[in-house]
């Protein structure tokens, strides 16, 4: 068995810490993205469950009205901005992209190195703006005019948004020209991986819609800083304009959000079915469909803020019409399963739950996106259940269904099943109990944002908090699971899924210049029918 | 590792540009909003700004990105020296630019025109955006000509000390691409504020 890449630093002659925080290849990059991205997600949980412990009763007890409302800001701004927007794809995208196309790293492996420095400095100012002049309250979608008024150290959480951001989008640039100029010989685009195909997806979404945001961050500073006033009505500027410019980017965000997740569930059904993908080019199209339909939808959010009606139902319109890819993949991972001989394992496990959360929380969304309905559940726990529903339910299911699946290939251990399935167990049923209730308590009309609520929504909320324990033990010992089987041998085969994509050709962990030998793709990414 | 794709640095160049295009996109979407809002206002604020110096500066940024790419044209030819006199005159067109650019700003400040100044305090809403707009997108638009100018001077070390020839050009035609955006957003904002009226 040859060295791999944890044996061969990737700037040759560099040890220790320096062969990590000075290399430019991929494997270890994703790797170092890993353990800062969990660091913030497991952060970003504590806040959330701190949030959901103090609506556990009624009325101010763990924490003031002020406390809450920075607990959940810095819930939402490190959840969104530090692990659910990059995740998957700096991780597993990092890791993957270039083994599955049969290349020896990203186009750009300095670049790439660069945004995780980026990302761990956006972290530090997220953290920092914690203490600068108070910790932000504005949620995390900085609204003005009360972003602009409030006295808390918002100016510095925005730019950790803007760093942040800046390296999302170079990240995106580097996969798009990865893709686009270095796939394996015979690697065309219809024998891409599906994931390969959904980060791809998603790095136009990160290139084009980033720079939106950027810049609405850019005029809070400035009119924080300057006073200039393009988003304050007394200075001939216009909050709604606020509005428009950062969903313009905040929506499509959210399909930065799924569509990895998506890919990666696209890679799980076929490989534990034994069985092709059904409608390869469906889901190809679909991808790609829902990376350009949702990038026309933003405005759904903002039906109550005063646009005109014409602008409501188109919005409205289009908004139905970006459900119909996201059925379609539905559709095709359904079908993959019939008739396919299923091999059950913790990542189908995890795959499966996602698709039955994705579900609910895709129809729901249909709820608020028809125009009627959005007034009543406007800014409710209803919105809340249902983006917990395709946040958590979708994407972060999609994230440790891919951390299971990949785990062997990241690090050449497997972990234990026993503990893998008691974990995504505990976290879907506490899943289902902690956010559950919320639709219920956003139809009787409970808002969002708030440290309390009325005496007789306390049952439900008090429920909905004994599911946040659940849900948290679970992803804990699932996170726990994993990291314990790094304490064992390099053991694990290295195709122990018998999976037929391209990264399963190398050795796991991968050596250095991920293939010793001119790496030869299948003509078709998914056929099974060669033994196996 | 030795790169000899050019054509995908070429890429990632363009797709970096995309990116640019759509940062000053975010500014122009709310600048066509509050020109339709008010007309009226947004004439008035281009008759307060100078015509001919705004005029000048078009000239001086067209004349540097002509130089830009007469540059990249000699380090293909080999023509070292007048490479090096190019790119350095184009880099010094870019530092007149901000010259003038500085000159305005510096009256428009001095006749209380600013936000939070004496005069545009008095004004109504709509001059205020005029002005809010000129200052964020001239402001973000100087930016991008300082970072220029400072990868022209970069280029022009580059050429003098031979590591940017004719056979590797990518950081030269990158620096050049991205000065030409500069120029074609200024040619947007050039009409925008001065001519409006």
């Amino acid at each position: 068995m040859s060295d791999s890449f944890y044996e061969e630093p990737s700037a040759p002659g560099q040890t220790g810490w320096r062969a990590w925080l000075l290399t430019t290849d991929h494997k270890r990059i994703a790797l170092l993205y890993l353990w800062v991205v969990l660091f913030w997600f497991l952060a970003g949980a504590a806040f959330g469950l701190t949030a959901r412990t103090q609506l556990m009763a009624h009325g101010q007890h763990l924490l003031t009205a002020k406390a809450y409302n920075a607990v959940f800001t810095l819930h939402g701004v490190i959840m969104v901005f530090l692990f659910i927007i990059p995740g998957i794809p700096v991780i597993l995208g990092n890791f993957l992209l270039p083994l599955q196309i049969g290349a020896r790293d990203v186009f750009f492996p300095r670049l790439n190195l660069l945004t995780w420095y980026l990302y761990v400095a956006g972290g530090l100012l997220a953290i920092g703006s914690l203490f600068a002049k108070g910790a932000p309250d504005t949620g995390w979608t900085f609204y003005v005019p009360f972003s602009l008024s409030t006295q808390t150290g918002v100016t510095f959480t925005v730019f950790a948004v803007f760093v942040l951001g800046l390296s999302s989008m170079l990240t995106g640039l580097n996969f798009i020209t990865t893709v686009h100029r270095l796939r394996a010989p015979g690697m065309g685009w219809l024998q891409l991986p599906l994931f390969t195909w959904s980060v791809y997806a998603t790095a136009w979404v990160q290139l084009l819609a980033t720079p939106i945001i950027a810049v609405t961050l850019l005029l809070i500073i400035v009119e924080r800083v300057f006073g200039v006033g393009l988003f304050d009505p007394a200075r001939g500027g216009d909050p709604l304009m606020y509005q428009h410019l950062f969903w313009m980017y905040s929506h499509p965000a959210v399909y930065i959000m799924i569509l990895p997740g998506m890919g990666i569930i696209s890679e799980i059904f076929p490989v534990f079915s034994r069985k092709s993908i059904f409608g390869y080019k469906a889901i190809v199209a679909a991808t790609m469909g829902i990376a350009i339909i949702g990038s026309l939808v933003w405005a759904h959010h903002m039906f109550v803020s005063g646009m005109s009606d014409v602008a409501v139902l188109l919005f409205s319109f289009l908004t139905f019409l970006v459900a119909v890819p996201s059925a379609v993949k539905v559709f095709n991972w359904v079908s993959t399963m019939y008739r396919g001989s299923i091999v059950m394992s913790p990542p189908l496990l995890l795959a499966l739950w996602f698709v039955f959360l994705f579900t609910i929380g895709g129809l729901s969304g249909l709820v608020q996106g028809a125009a009627g309905p959005n007034v009543h559940i406007h800014d409710t726990y209803w919105v809340v259940a249902h983006f917990h529903f395709v946040m958590f339910g979708g994407t972060g299911f999609a994230f440790l269904a891919g951390l299971h699946f990949w785990w062997p290939k990241l690090f050449g251990r497997m972990y234990d099943f026993k503990k893998a399935y008691l974990g995504s167990a505990l976290l879907a049923a506490g899943f289902l109990l902690h956010y559950f209730p919320q639709f219920i308590l956003g139809l009787q009309g409970m808002p969002r944002r708030y440290y309390t609520y009325l005496p007789e929504l306390r049952p439900l909320n008090f429920a909905a908090g004994i599911g946040a324990y659940i849900m948290v033990a679970g992803l804990l010992l699932l996170v726990a699971n994993l990291l314990l089987s790094l304490r064992r041998r390099r053991d694990a085969p290295g195709n122990p899924w018998d999976a037929t994509t391209l990264e399963w050709q190398t050795s796991s962990p991968p050596p250095r210049e991920n293939f010793l030998a001119e790496p030869r793709p299948p003509a078709y990414p998914y056929d099974f029918r060669r033994g196996g | 590792m030795e790169r000899t794709d050019a054509a995908g640095v070429r890429l990632g160049m363009w797709l970096f540009l995309y990116t640019e295009i759509m940062l000053f996109g975010g500014l122009f979407v709310l600048y066509s909003v509050y020109r339709h809002r008010y007309q009226a206002a947004f004439a008035a604020g281009g008759l307060e700004l100078e015509l001919p110096l705004g005029a000048l500066n078009t000239c001086v940024l067209l004349a540097s990105s002509f130089a830009v790419a007469a540059a990249v044209e000699s380090v293909r030819r080999g023509l070292k020296k007048a490479a090096l006199a190019f790119l350095g005159s184009a880099a010094l067109l870019g530092a007149v630019f901000l010259l003038v650019k500085y000159g305005e700003w510096s009256r428009k400040f001095a006749l209380g025109l600013y936000p939070g100044g004496a005069r545009l305090s008095a004004e109504p809403g709509g001059f205020k955006a005029f002005f809010g707009l000129y200052y964020a997108l001239t402001g973000l638009h100087a930016l991008h000509v300082s970072i220029g100018c400072l990868a022209l001077g970069v280029c022009w070390a580059l050429v003098w000390k031979g590591a940017v020839h004719g056979g590797r050009l990518n950081v030269l035609e990158n620096s050049g691409l991205y000065w030409h955006l500069v120029d074609i957003v200024w040619i947007f904002l050039f009409p925008l504020f001065y001519l409006v009226a």
